[in-house]
């Protein structure tokens, strides 16, 4: 089973790993997902909107850096 | 009644705004993108300032409890009506029971659904717009959410007739590409250097991701102001003058480019150097963040020409929709 999927973020923003500068981030590579887990968040709109995963599987690879700008649609995270 | 099932991430009821106010600091508020609101309730019959549900980013999911009229406009959320996709700028029937939701915005920011017949909240100061930093008029002040029920005003059968209507794709807005904002240089704009004016006009500005209904900020190089002596009663930072109150569309520079919108503040200390004209608010409110846009210096008589020029456009379409009727 190495089919892989991405978690894409529904709005455009910053994209963020963790909750809080000083808190370590939602999740890393290697850890393993259920639906719905929150692996992130964006801001847009002065609100952080969690970004939560559709399917279960294991983080794979972030595909955007922590504080980098995302557009609607992007994939931030690859599961498999 | 339209029962709400996800309510999107900032999806407010707004009409053509709480107007008469603005001397008391009540802003308007009202549809970001007149045009976009004011086609929608033109395609269900209504009246202009019918009220509409705003939605930005992500749309709303919703059911239908009973039959209605619907016209989606504004920004591509992919709108789909119990999963098949439906027509934007368009006249579609809901029958009781369906279940309408949109995704994310691809193209724009902003996407309203006019109902016919319009969403019919309490008026509050003769508007429905909802306000949502003082928490009034729409939907109890704020955004939708989840479990929510908007009742809707009562429209004639007839208005089952304008199923199918469309509007021509020439008067379509294409978002992607509307990239130039007019504005008219002032009140202030003396207080910028003359190099300061050429950048604010010549320079690609980026839509930051702060921008709201409150304020657009933009990011950008620096905009440098003349050095004086601040007279009595303004602040010490070169871009304070004494208070004044500011125009709906005015660009004030605390240390980057803000464009006040439907929600903000209406006066203040901060040197307003320019106004994005009527006629292109609604172009600006539909630039997502992180695009950029530009700004095109413009006189009174052609903000004013373009006005009516928007206006006519509006009547022209919707003596067509009333044509089709």
């Amino acid at each position: 089973m190495t089919e892989k999927t991405t978690i894409k973020s529904p709005m455009p923003g910053i994209f963020y790993r963790q909750p809080d500068p000083d808190d370590p981030p939602f999740v890393e590579p290697g850890d393993t997902v259920e639906a719905g887990d929150t692996i992130g968040l964006v801001e847009v709109m002065k609100n952080f909107h969690d970004i939560e995963a559709d399917s279960s599987g294991t983080v794979s690879e972030f595909l955007v850096e922590n504080e980098a700008e995302v557009e609607a649609d992007q994939a931030i995270v690859e599961l498999e | 009644m339209i029962e709400i099932e996800e309510g999107g991430i900032a999806s407010t009821v707004q009409d053509l705004g709480r107007t008469g106010h603005y001397h008391i600091g009540m802003p308007p508020s009202g549809a970001m993108d007149r045009y976009a609101h004011t086609v929608a309730n033109y395609l269900v019959g209504n009246d202009a300032d019918a009220a509409t549900v705003e939605m930005t980013y992500q749309g709303i999911t919703a059911t239908f409890r009973d039959d209605a009229v619907i016209a989606v406009t504004g920004a591509d959320m992919s709108p789909s009506l119990n999963g098949e996709p439906i027509d934007t700028w368009a006249t579609v029937a809901v029958d009781a029971g369906d279940e309408l939701e949109l995704a994310f915005a691809t193209e724009g920011a902003r996407a309203y659904l006019a109902v016919a017949g319009g969403i019919d909240v309490a008026e509050v100061m003769d508007s429905r717009s909802t306000y949502t930093l003082v928490g009034i008029g729409g939907h109890e002040g704020r955004g939708l959410e989840e479990g929510d029920r908007l009742s809707i005003g009562d429209a004639p059968a007839e208005r089952r007739e304008l199923v199918g209507t469309r509007i021509d794709n020439e008067d379509v807005p294409d978002y992607a590409d509307e990239d130039t904002v007019r504005i008219v240089l002032g009140l202030m704009s003396h207080r910028l250097t003359d190099e300061a004016k050429e950048t604010l006009c010549d320079s690609e500005w980026t839509v930051s991701p702060e921008a709201d209904r409150v304020g657009y900020r933009l990011e950008g190089p620096d905009l440098e102001f003349e050095e004086r002596e601040q007279p009595f009663g303004a602040g010490t930072d070169p871009s304070n003058v004494v208070d004044l109150g500011y125009p709906l569309g005015s660009i004030q520079v605390p240390q980057k480019p803000i464009v006040l919108m439907q929600d903000a503040v209406t006066g203040g200390g901060y040197a307003t150097v320019g106004t994005v004209i009527s006629a292109d608010r609604g172009l600006l409110a539909q630039r997502q963040t992180h695009k950029t846009v530009t700004f095109e210096s413009v006189d009174v008589d052609e903000a004013i020409d373009a006005r009516r020029d928007q206006n006519a456009r509006l009547e022209e379409i919707r003596a067509d929709i009333e044509g089709e009727e």
